[in-house]
């Protein structure tokens, strides 16, 4: 039986834009759900991940805007230097609270709040980086009865984040990254038909 | 344990409501997401079980209310943050405000002044302090204290000073202080034409006939109907072709009051109150 889910949040941090680049774009545009992404940056950095995530994907790619409402087959990525927070009733918050982590945005914070909001709903996935965040966030995903899924730490460019991740908690699937968007696809849409993208 | 995220959320609208009854805070339209989490801080920090337990700490200690009232008070904020805010206002609006023979700007959460003194900074390069009244407000007391202090942790200042520069700053921003062991002490004259005074964005009302509206990183707290409300506050305190300044991740697009402003540059999220609003 093909559970339902509402959301897919990712964490990713050091090696992220590399792997960034083979995720998303691997993802179906069809997709029946918002993915949200936390990819740590520096405070200065400027908006040019979402665009440049979006001219390679399928799957329409923005930054996320603070009060929005998430919709299926989008992806949001956080701002630089805002946490990126889900609402209960599914719109977005951004915030500037302290670092957590040492990183703003933080991926614990995105994974926490879209836990409380979507509960057993929500996959959670964590990528190559070098710290521990996403971690708790992770924890908690697994305690609400979501699904928890990290980058096997030998594909990953630095892999002390899937490490922290894969400590933390029981993970469902351990993947290299290339096949983590075939992955989501089959599990969100089904088994792809030849020549439909 | 693993208490149901909807018997949370009611636990958490419990203590919203009894902060508002017994002290008169508002927070019952503030991002539950952000209520939620600093919660869980105080939780983790006090060693309470539960939501329901910070409620009966809070209602019972007046002292723990005000602890967890600082939690809720982000005062995260930087001297000219957003260079290019800076720069646009430097170019292009205090020539504008310059046309007024005399003009109020009203900084709204202004947190430990950070905002306002950069604001002082500009007025002073721009020769335009003395024609200025700036009004720097916050619910918070505590941080207008600090306000009032303009005293800024050493650490801070290299970050700062990078700032200042690529807004344009024609001087050196050691002109601007002195330092002691551990702080920077702002010049005194820059505090000169400033009011700090507490005012509460969700219960306190008009501010009335302001020419400059700064208020940025505070409506990201909020809630849309909240935002919408206080925008609605902005739009009644501004006179006609006012400006509203909001935070870079900030804008009107959701905002029911969108149509009473122009946009004067959408990347640096400055808006203009239309004549006929
Ligand atoms: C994140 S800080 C932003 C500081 C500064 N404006 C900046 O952008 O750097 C948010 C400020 O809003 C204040 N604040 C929050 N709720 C408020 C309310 N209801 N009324 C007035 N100030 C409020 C907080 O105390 C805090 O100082």
């Amino acid at each position: 039986m093909k559970r339902a889910f509402k959301a897919v949040v990712v964490g990713v941090s050091s090696g992220g834009l590399e792997a960034l680049k083979i995720l998303v774009p691997g993802l179906r545009k069809d997709l029946s759900v918002p993915v949200l992404i936390v990819q740590h940056l520096s405070p200065q950095a400027d908006s040019y991940l979402a665009l440049r995530l979006d001219e390679v994907s399928g799957l329409k790619v923005k930054e996320a805007e603070d009060k929005e409402f998430l919709q299926a087959g989008v992806a949001y990525v956080a701002p630089p230097d805002y946490h990126l927070l889900v609402e209960p009733d599914g719109s977005l918050s951004l915030s500037v609270d302290p670092k957590v982590n040492f990183s703003r945005p933080s991926v614990d914070v995105l994974f926490e709040t879209a836990s409380d909001a979507f509960g057993a709903a929500l996959i959670g996935v964590v990528l190559t980086g070098a710290n521990q965040d996403g971690a708790k966030g992770l924890a908690r995903i697994k305690r609400r009865g979501g699904l928890a899924v990290v980058q096997s730490p030998e594909s990953a460019l630095a892999d002390a984040m899937p490490r922290a991740a894969l400590e933390s908690t029981n993970v469902d699937h351990v993947l290299p990254l290339r096949e983590i968007a075939p992955f989501l696809n089959n599990l969100l849409i089904g088994p792809s038909h030849a020549n439909t993208d | 344990m693993n208490v149901h995220p909807e018997t949370e959320r009611i636990e958490l609208r419990l203590l919203l409501e009894a902060i508002y009854l017994k002290y008169g805070y508002d927070f019952r339209n503030y991002s539950m997401a952000h209520l939620k989490r600093r919660a869980e801080y105080r939780l983790s920090l006090s060693g309470l079980a539960s939501i329901s337990q910070l409620q009966h700490a809070v209602l019972h200690d007046e002292k723990m209310f005000l602890i967890f009232l600082q939690d809720l008070s982000i005062n995260v904020s930087e001297m000219f943050r957003d260079p290019p805010f800076y720069k646009a206002l430097r170019n292009e609006i205090l020539p504008m405000l310059g046309t007024y023979p005399s003009f109020k700007i009203w900084h709204a959460g202004c947190s430990a002044g950070q905002e306002v003194y950069s604001m002082a900074i500009l007025l002073h390069e721009a020769g335009m302090r003395e024609r200025g009244q700036i009004y720097a407000t916050d619910f918070n007391r505590a941080i207008l204290e600090q306000a009032r202090e303009a005293a800024f942790p050493l650490a801070q200042l290299k970050d700062y000073t990078t700032k200042y520069q690529q807004a344009g700053g024609e001087n050196s921003f050691a002109d601007y202080y002195a330092a002691d062991d551990e702080r920077a002490l702002l010049c005194s004259f820059l505090k000169e034409r400033i009011f700090f005074s507490e005012h509460n964005l969700v219960t306190d009302g008009v501010f009335g006939e302001m020419h400059l509206i700064v208020c940025r990183n505070v409506l990201i707290y909020f809630d849309r109907e909240l935002q919408d409300r206080v925008v609605g506050l902005f739009v009644d305190s501004l006179c006609p072709g006012g400006f509203l300044c909001l935070g870079s991740k900030e804008s009107l697009k959701f905002s029911r009051h969108a149509e009473k402003f122009e946009v004067v540059r959408e990347k640096e999220k400055i808006y203009r109150k239309r004549r006929d609003a």
